[in-house]
């Protein structure tokens, strides 16, 4: 019983510590939660202090709800779509790229895999302006638009996306045994029914894993969208609107706030219902 | 159709899709970007018209910019105490949450939750807390007014505001490293702890000599997690403080906390010069290639060791 007293006050205090951190770290939500409830003139005055009025949460929300220069549900279909669009062929080519890797063994299959993860290397910072002038003269030659449009977008974030989505892919294939084919195979399946009917099956742990990295990078990236799809364009996604919204209306924090509040939402809806996969999968992609 | 040639149309076709998205978007532009960064390529040219080769003019101006030293400089600090402050937080959650906490489990999602969201969103929510709540804090609690001198704001120092960019970035960070620890430190075999406890090892002893030890393998995969995603910081460096306060050196105007990234960007859309961005996006390229060598040599040797 004396052994366990120590142990047990120390729990407590890890406990109250560990409360308080808690409580710091979601500090700042609880901020933009409180200031969206305020006018403007109460945001700059008392930051700190609770909302006189939570009614005005309901009024900023459709001033930003309405607002051109936010035009949040435009920017919201357009986030869902690309995320959306993008994950589906990330997770679909990828899988099928990093399938054909790894039954393939000649010389050109090792060096294309090779060549993904050595790419993995190179920072989006050194592709982002040829990128556009590439886009631009491939519009001039093939009058297909790329610049400010779905189409190129999505393709960007499918090659983008694709290195690290193949290398997973492809370790997780390595551990499937052959035998599972080879049955198949004698059974009269085609090369693409084996993967369609079942490999692509058994992946879907790490498709899960990589959905999840994807798409949290794919709904939060700022600098793809500002460049490829611009400003000012129908085509917009919901942080390119937040920091537009911004620039434009300098020190409106009670709207700024609330854009942030609406742009939030979405993401932390979404976390609590697949919670348990995302940090699982962010954990595991990590490790890889 | 033989066998073989199925099995080669079938590797084609799977393959066909990823690679066409990925040498239009990675191959293509990294082979052109970097060409132009050899040439006196600008915003108007296309890819076949009136490029020139000027040799290593775009770097030798770019190492003359003071605004590149300081960022090159800049970046660096940023990088390595970005580093520690997060290893350091995050190990440090990861031992609180896999204590016997009760709510541990609503700890770690709210220490992950920062993760979630975009560093833009996040740096625009902190800019508000620095040039607001915190002065506000000021006017309330008589004993801290200094916060609320206009003239102290913390985003209106250099080194304050990168200390600004160093907690954004921790608060950002942490969880989801804490989850990697959190792994690493589940997997300790139970035994070993026990074990110790019987021979008598203080939490403090058995943390050194169990815990961190064989928490090591984890610690190069975020050790260089972090190192990487604080040299490319650029999001949190837009919405927080724009690369401001300015500042003066080798008597020219800079930017008091713009990082490389956003140093290549303002270089190509601020002041116009696309190629000499584009040599210092090379570099950035460079460093960056150097360090993920680094690290394959580090993992390398760990393999053989074990």
């Amino acid at each position: 019983m004396k052994a366990s007293q120590p142990r047990k006050s120390g729990t407590v205090i890890a406990e109250i510590v560990t409360a308080i951190i808690f409580l710091l770290f979601l500090f700042p939500f609880l901020l933009v939660l409180i200031n969206s409830a305020k006018t403007s003139f109460e945001v700059t005055q008392y930051p700190l202090a609770l909302p006189t009025r939570w009614g005005n949460l309901i009024d900023n929300i459709v001033k930003i709800w309405t607002s051109e220069s936010v035009r949040y549900p435009n920017s919201l279909l357009s986030s869902i779509i690309i995320t959306a669009v993008s994950l589906v062929l990330i997770n679909v080519f990828s899988a099928m790229a990093g399938w054909a890797l790894v039954r393939t063994k000649t010389k050109t299959s090792s060096a294309i895999f090779f060549i993904f993860v050595a790419s993995m290397v190179i920072p989006f910072q050194i592709v982002m302006f040829p990128l556009l002038s590439w886009f631009r003269t491939v519009t001039d030659v093939t009058g297909i638009r790329l610049l400010r449009t779905y189409q190129g977008i999505i393709l960007s974030y499918i090659g983008f996306g694709a290195p690290l989505s193949i290398f997973m892919f492809h370790g997780f294939i390595k551990s499937i045994p052959l035998e599972l084919e080879e049955a198949a195979t004698i059974d009269g399946c085609h090369k693409h029914q084996i993967f369609f009917k079942i490999i692509f099956p058994i992946l879907t742990p790490i498709q899960a894993t990589v959905l999840v990295l994807n798409g949290i990078w794919i709904w939060n990236d700022y600098l793809l969208p500002l460049l490829v799809l611009g400003k000012g364009n129908d085509v917009m996604t919901l942080p390119l609107a937040v920091s537009n919204f911004a620039g434009a209306f300098v020190k409106q924090w009670d709207l700024i706030l609330t854009a942030i509040l609406l742009a939030m939402v979405p993401v932390i809806i979404f976390f609590l219902f697949a919670q348990k996969y995302i940090v699982k999968g962010m954990v595991a992609g990590a490790i890889k | 159709m033989t066998k073989k040639t199925e099995s080669r149309v079938v590797f084609w076709a799977f393959l066909a899709p990823v690679l066409f998205a990925f040498i239009m978007v990675m191959i293509i532009p990294f082979f052109l970007g970097s060409y132009y960064a050899f040439t006196n390529w600008t915003s108007s040219a296309r890819v076949d018209n009136g490029l020139r080769f000027v040799g290593f003019k775009n770097f030798t101006n770019s190492l003359k910019d003071p605004s590149f030293l300081y960022s090159f400089g800049i970046t660096f600090v940023y990088t390595i105490l970005n580093m520690i402050a997060i290893n350091v937080t995050a190990f440090a959650l990861a031992l609180l949450v896999t204590g016997n906490l009760r709510f541990k489990n609503i700890y770690r999602v709210g220490f992950f939750v920062p993760n979630l969201i975009g560093g833009i969103i996040l740096g625009y929510i902190w800019q508000f807390i620095f040039n607001n709540a915190v002065p506000s804090l000021g006017t309330i609690i008589p004993a801290l007014s200094f916060l609320a001198d206009p003239d102290k704001l913390i985003l209106g120092k250099n080194t304050s505001a990168l200390a600004a960019m160093i907690i954004v970035g921790t608060w950002q960070y942490a969880g989801y490293i804490m989850m990697i620890y959190v792994a690493a430190i589940e997997n300790i075999p139970q035994e070993l702890i026990e074990a110790a406890k019987m021979d008598g090892a203080t939490p403090w002893i058995r943390l050194k000599a169990i815990t961190i030890p064989l928490c090591a393998q984890s610690f190069t995969v975020t050790m260089f997690l972090t190192l990487v995603n604080s040299f490319k910081q650029f999001d949190v460096n837009v919405s927080l403080t724009s690369g401001g306060p300015s500042t003066m050196l080798m008597g020219k105007p800079i930017l008091g906390t713009e990082l490389l990234a956003l140093n290549i960007y303002n270089t190509a859309f601020i002041s116009n010069k696309l190629s000499e961005a584009q040599a210092r996006a090379f570099v950035f390229f460079l460093v960056l290639a150097i360090i993920s060598l680094i690290q394959v040599y580090v993992n390398k040797k760990k393999e053989i060791e074990l």
